[in-house]
């Protein structure tokens, strides 16, 4: 008998008494009524002590020259003009960039997929502007864009217009720890710097 | 490097005494839980539907346990699809020879290792030591329960039992002689402690071909797998290494992507109190051009199977390892986790443990039969618990189970039990006991309190609680008199 027969069978075995299986009770809250989701979530994401601006299209490039400089890294699909004004060495990630290069970046700037309003979180999949994940985790600041169209209210929104079978990365404010006498610290290993710009 | 194991670890009470004449510890602790007890009710109050949330948790958890040959069939086949290996482990020496073999496949001499109770559960770093095999621990406070040669003390917050100025002076002392050594003159402010902590882990992360993770979530409908973190080096073992190797409990699964939406909600607040951890990392299998290119699933049973078959104790494994019930027990935060003698320390830990030991098949030895007597039970742990686990209820399970195993070694509790049988079950011996005890009173009464003596099974007990003395005359005595009288 392999050990997944055994375990299946135990498992079978241990559910001899046939518990009923439940009706799940879901009178939680899956939407934000009348909220403010971009207000709402830039108030969130400030309090992880992340910066947050908010920027008219047109005044993207030059928020995005006065928040990078240096060597930085571009994903696969980043819309050019988004680098138009900014005077910085573009890495890009063809042919792959190595984990010495991408540790030696001073910054990468991306997209997301979605991003939530309730928990101040970003999440990223892997497409468009995003890239791999391990490009948005090496260097030491982060500069993400956000339109105000991809905020959501909820957690229960932005999955589903989430793909489960993408990489995911969902992302709250800058690395941290409270794992010393729980005092909480910002930036561990992860990005140091988080910087949100709200396109609107 | 040597790991140190709870194995042969003292019964709780005699691990308690030792843990609370730690007047460090003991104030370590009470700072901690009293921090993250405060921010809790703070992050859970602006939740107007979280009782809500709660009733969807428990209800979604039970599903799972209830269909779990189908689901676990499920999350088998998508995982499979999606390019990555199923294992399935029996115990924790099988898993543990699956790890090592997948380890050694690649010519890996080390792992870097995300913080995971599973694997500390079935002590897989101890495992690879015997391998030859260099396991780094990349949470902070793993890193430094590790680097003190220590064991942890808590399920979120394994070195809470530890101060500032003591993980300076560990860092200090070890890093040095695993790899890049602590800064010179470092100091013991928390953020010059991560900033060590980062440039030290850094080069591990960099060169490590080899990853071990746990998992707070396997979703069956599609396979993916979610872990939940603070610090991004969960990010950087599920993502720069090559080769993943995730180590599973089987009551981790959820049915459906969708359930997310309730647990990604109740784990962050109970768990860090945070309306979101900075990071979650989700993955379905492997995604050619990004993150590790191979994935192995390993499922582990090691006694959960043994669990789910007690209707009452198999509540136990809709534990999400928030931790919240730790945080807020009156015994935990004076004894701190390492008296509860397993990876799983507190109210949890006290119903876990000794069902993953077997307590509901068989007689168990003395440290696991103490666990379920460690808490008063007053029910703090219910009340914060995010899918209600109803752990006072599981603790007098298990207790009962403990007593059972007893029956034919008539201790001095048994004997004493069965005395009190024989009085209470006739009038005339209970009679003739009442009568024996106002004579008693009136000889070792003092303002009617009794104030007991006498050999330790006696002083235990009354050493610290005394009795009003018994009336000079029982009820029984006085209506027969009033009755003779008329």
């Amino acid at each position: 008998m392999t050990a997944r027969d055994d375990m299946l069978a135990r498992i079978r075995a241990a559910l001899a008494d046939h518990p009923a299986t439940p009706t799940v009770p879901r009178e939680y809250h899956r939407t934000l009524p009348d909220a403010d989701v971009v207000g709402l979530f830039a108030e969130r994401v400030a309090d992880y002590r992340a910066t947050v601006r908010r920027v008219s299209p047109a005044g993207l490039p030059g928020a995005i020259a006065e928040a990078l400089r240096g060597r930085v890294v571009v994903p696969a699909g980043l819309p050019p003009e988004w680098l138009a004004a900014a005077d910085v060495e573009p890495l890009h990630d063809d042919p792959p960039l190595s984990v010495q290069e991408l540790d030696g970046a001073d910054g990468v700037v991306s997209g997301c997929a979605v991003a939530i309003a309730l928990t101040g979180t970003i999440i990223l999949d892997g497409g468009t502007a995003q890239g791999r994940r391990a490009l948005t985790l090496l260097p030491d600041h982060h500069l993400c864009v956000v339109r105000a169209d991809q905020i959501v209210g909820t957690v229960a929104e932005a999955l589903t217009r989430l793909d489960p079978s993408r990489p995911q990365t969902w992302i709250s404010g800058p690395s941290a720890t409270s794992d010393i006498e729980l005092n909480r610290v910002e930036g561990v290993h992860g990005p140091r710097n988080l910087a949100v710009l709200i396109v609107s | 490097m040597s790991h140190p194991t709870f194995l042969g670890m003292p019964p709780f009470p005699e691990a308690a005494k030792e843990a609370l004449a730690n007047t460090q510890q003991r104030a370590n602790l009470a700072k901690a839980t009293a921090t993250i007890r405060d921010k809790r009710a703070r992050a859970v109050a602006e939740m107007p539907d979280w009782e809500h949330l709660r009733l969807a948790g428990a209800a979604v958890k039970d599903t799972v346990l209830t269909r779990l040959p189908e689901l676990l069939e499920q999350l088998e086949e998508r995982v499979t699809a999606a390019g990555g290996v199923v294992h399935w482990a029996a115990d924790a020496a099988q898993a543990n020879a699956i790890v090592a073999d997948i380890v050694k496949a690649h010519d890996g001499r080390e792992v870097v290792k995300v913080k995971s109770m599973a694997t500390q559960e079935i002590e897989l770093n101890n495992a690879l030591a015997a391998h030859g095999i260099d396991v780094w621990e990349t949470d902070l406070a793993e890193l430094i329960v590790q680097l003190g040669h220590d064991l942890p003390s808590h399920i979120l917050v394994p070195a809470i039992h530890r101060n500032r100025s003591e993980i300076r002076d560990i860092f200090v002392e070890e890093m040095g002689k695993v790899g890049r050594p602590a800064p010179d003159g470092i100091g013991d402010e928390p953020a010059a402690l991560a900033e060590a902590a980062r440039l030290h882990l850094r080069e591990k992360f960099l060169r490590a071909k080899v990853a071990v993770s746990g998992g707070n979530f396997a979703i069956a409908e599609t396979g993916t797998v979610v872990v939940l973190e603070s610090e991004g080096n969960g990010r950087m073992c599920l993502t720069l290494p090559q080769v993943l190797v995730t180590v599973l409990g089987i009551e981790k699964l959820l049915p459906t992507w969708a359930d997310l939406e309730v647990f990604m909600q109740l784990l962050p607040r109970s768990s860090t109190a945070e309306r979101m951890n900075p990071y979650t990392s989700m993955w379905t299998g492997v995604t050619p051009g990004d993150g590790p290119q191979e994935f192995h699933l390993v499922l582990l049973d090691n006694g959960r199977t043994g669990t789910l078959a007690d209707p009452t104790g198999r509540q136990a494994l809709r534990c999400i390892r928030c931790s919240a019930c730790l945080n807020v027990c009156p015994v935990y935060e004076r004894t701190g986790g390492r008296a509860y003698g397993s990876a799983y320390p507190g109210p949890i830990g006290a119903i876990l443990t000794p069902q993953l030991r077997g307590i509901n098949q068989h007689p168990v030895d003395a440290q696991t039969a103490s666990l379920p007597f460690a808490s008063s039970p007053c029910g703090a742990c219910f009340e914060v618990c995010p899918v209600r686990i109803d752990i006072p209820d599981v603790l007098v399970h298990l207790r009962a189970k403990v007593v059972e195993h007893k029956r034919g070694h008539l201790g001095t509790e048994g004997a004493v039990m069965a005395a009190m049988r024989a009085t209470f079950t006739s009038p005339r011996r209970l009679g003739a006991a009442q009568r024996l005890g106002a004579l008693g009173a009136r000889v070792v009464g003092r303002r009617g309190r009794l104030r007991l003596r006498g050999p330790f099974w006696i002083s235990a007990w009354f050493g610290t609680r005394d009795l009003p003395a018994p009336p000079g005359q029982s009820f029984r005595a006085w209506w027969r008199k009033q009755h003779d009288r008329s």
